[in-house]
């Protein structure tokens, strides 16, 4: 089995814990890192690790006659708009890690293998990713009128992507919520931290249901704890704070999300979660690819 | 008699003022509050949610009103004065910004943690465009070291800010700090932007620390009638006139017009004396978010525990402003002991 050969766009926290995570996976390789900062750590870093870097930026790389089977773009919104383009032109099938949400959103949690087949997925924000899950876990069980989701970082954890994309980041999540969460309305609330040590992920996520009978509850809480198990498989550092708080028709969830370490230290679990969750959907496509091609093969 | 110093007042009656009434003023008490402040000849108005807009949520409380009724009722009251409103990246966005401007204010106050001034640059630099006036708001000035504040303050100027506040979110500060932050601001600063100040009551300090600041070199203070405001309260208004006045400091505003719209406008919308009871003073003595407050009492409540220790916990973990959900959590943690973290799945054990 040939792995699919990758290209990670983007060489800051995100961009550089990706890079470690796609090292060890079976389905892809990641063979090519491109920044535009020469002396960025995450490019030094990939450069040892073999990967062939460039810090002229992606267009410059296409140019050269490079084509990857999958490109993860770890760089910023606006950067995105371009990339999804030229990625688009080039037939490549293009992972954003951006809040750009140019392409469907996928939330590895809850509809990994609905967008398979579409050329440019987004993988909304960390935020998404952690929260959307448990807005989903209440959806599937009662109607949710409004779900709102607050998500504190550790300051060190956020980069100057991050940074620069607050509203991008509030927004793009506040959709996700309402169209992968289920919930009617969605809003997003991110702050940052800057306590030393620094503090975990963590994020609250209330939800207003439509009904809050006492079985009703029962089922919510047990559909809330199914779904910190599946999240659980591929970030092993989901969890609960407390158990869920009910107060008339108001659920209230605290999960903390500690990160593998891989790049940045285990604080930055908003890193893991959302680069874990890339690597998941890049696989989940891997698999897909390749049932095609044998498919196509066979007939 | 001759001003040894001129200033220029906000005040933030109906924007910080609504944490102390859950944000539960309807258009008519903002249509009386801000005709009654507009009387006083009060430069500035805020008017928005407590915590800015887009704030009307579960985790801060949700508004009575619409932020559309409620600043645009504002807005078309006002005549004399400048109404602004208050704006933090990760709750309010841009686009709750330019609605904000159609309804017709004329200015934004950019807020950030004291330490992340970066996630404003966009705000500010979009809001200059749109020709408003910007101030660069920092959070929580007290948890934070001088030369890391001016650092910050720096980058708000470098984004188009016409001015940049020490903001005491917790009313923690005494005078010696304020000397020490203000000044430190105003020498490192370009002289084309203004340092402004921002106090809470919590240690009964407000009104002197307003005017240290204002001998530091602080342009803009911010004040609120009857002190309404989340903790203790803001720099009362009326108490801060007439100090300025026997200080020799123009202020430009009305003393007996800003006592009449204390004493018969808000008090009797008060949802409660706004006093520096044991709640509100633990805030300031913990160095915790004002806007704690209500929902510490709550919590208090629900989980059966000394709001205090709830404080005191926060405190100690340097939570920061927005940082409400924490309360909660804190509480059921302080309810359930620390032993729930050895027998349940559940783990309860805080890192930070």
């Amino acid at each position: 089995m040939k792995k699919l050969s990758a290209a990670i766009v983007g060489s800051g926290n995100i961009g550089t814990d990706l890079l470690i995570k796609l090292k060890r996976s079976p389905w892809i390789e990641p063979r090519f890192m491109i920044g535009i900062d020469p002396e960025s750590d995450g490019l030094r870093r990939a450069r040892e690790m073999g990967l062939e870097t460039s810090a002229d930026g992606l267009k410059a790389v296409l140019e050269q006659g490079v084509r990857p089977d999958i490109v993860f773009d770890a760089t910023s919104a606006k950067a995105h708009v371009r990339h999804a383009k030229l990625l688009r032109e080039a037939g490549i099938q293009a992972v954003d890690l951006t809040p750009a949400a140019r392409g469907p959103y996928v939330i590895a949690a809850v509809n990994l293998e609905e967008h398979l087949d579409s050329p440019n997925v987004n993988m909304v924000t960390c935020g998404g990713q952690a929260t959307v899950p448990m807005v989903y876990a209440v959806s599937r069980v009662v109607g949710v009128r409004y779900a709102e989701i607050v998500a504190t970082i550790a300051s060190k954890s956020a980069g100057p992507g991050t940074r620069a994309n607050i509203d991008e980041f509030t927004q793009t999540t506040a959709r996700a919520l309402e169209a992968i969460g289920g919930a009617k309305r969605g809003k997003a609330i991110i702050i940052l931290n800057p306590a030393e040590p620094p503090i975990l992920m963590r994020d609250t996520i209330y939800c207003l249901m439509e009904d809050a009978s006492s079985a009703t509850k029962a089922k919510v809480l047990e559909s809330i704890e199914q779904m910190v198990r599946h999240v659980q498989t591929f970030v092993p550092g989901y969890r609960l704070n407390r158990e869920p708080i009910f107060q008339g028709d108001l659920v209230s969830i605290s999960i903390e999300v500690e990160g593998l370490g891989d790049y940045l230290p285990v604080y930055a679990g908003n890193l893991d979660i959302m680069t874990a969750a890339a690597v998941k959907f890049g696989e989940e496509y891997a698999r897909h690819r390749m049932q095609v091609a044998s498919a196509e093969e066979a007939r | 008699m001759s001003y040894r110093y001129k200033i220029e007042i906000t005040d933030v009656t109906l924007r910080d003022g609504m944490h102390a009434v859950r944000h539960q003023f309807s258009v008519e008490d903002a249509k009386a509050i801000a005709s009654a402040l507009d009387k006083t000849g009060v430069a500035k108005i805020e008017a928005s949610h407590g915590d800015g807009l887009g704030g009307s949520s579960i985790q801060y409380g949700f508004s009575k009103e619409s932020e559309e009724d409620y600043v645009g009722a504002v807005c078309q009251t006002v005549q004399r004065s400048q109404v602004v409103a208050l704006l933090l990246p990760g709750i309010g966005t841009l686009e709750d910004l330019k609605r904000a401007v159609d309804l017709g204010i004329r200015g934004v106050r950019v807020a950030t943690h004291s330490t992340e001034a970066d996630i404003s640059a966009e705000h500010m630099e979009e809001a200059r465009k749109m020709g408003l006036d910007v101030v660069g708001f920092l959070m929580m000035s007290h948890m934070t070291e001088t030369e890391r504040l001016v650092e910050e303050a720096k980058k708000m100027a470098s984004y188009g800010a016409h001015c940049v506040y020490i903001v005491d979110s917790a009313g923690a500060m005494l005078m010696d700090e304020v000397r020490k932050k203000v000044s430190a601001l105003r020498e490192a600063l370009p002289d084309d932007v203004q340092v402004g100040f921002h106090a809470h009551n919590n240690l009964g300090v407000a009104v002197a620390n307003s005017i240290a600041a204002v001998e530091e070199g602080a342009y803009r203070i911010d004040a609120s009638l009857a002190g309404l405001g989340a903790g203790a309260g803001n720099t009362p208004l009326e108490v801060f006139v007439a100090a300025c006045e026997k200080y020799g400091i123009e202020t430009g505003v009305d003393l007996y017009a800003a006592m009449d719209a204390a004493e018969d406008v808000v008090r009797p919308r008060m949802a409660r004396p706004v006093l520096t009871d044991r709640t509100a003073l633990t805030l300031g003595y913990a160095g915790v978010y004002s806007s704690f407050l209500l929902h510490s009492e709550r919590a208090a409540k629900q989980f059966g525990v000394d709001v205090r220790d709830i404080l005191v916990e926060l405190g100690k973990r340097r939570v920061v402003g927005g940082q409400e959900d924490m309360i909660v959590d804190v509480a059921y943690e302080i309810a359930h002991g620390r032993e729930a973290n050895a027998d349940g799945p559940v783990s309860f054990v805080h890192r930070g």
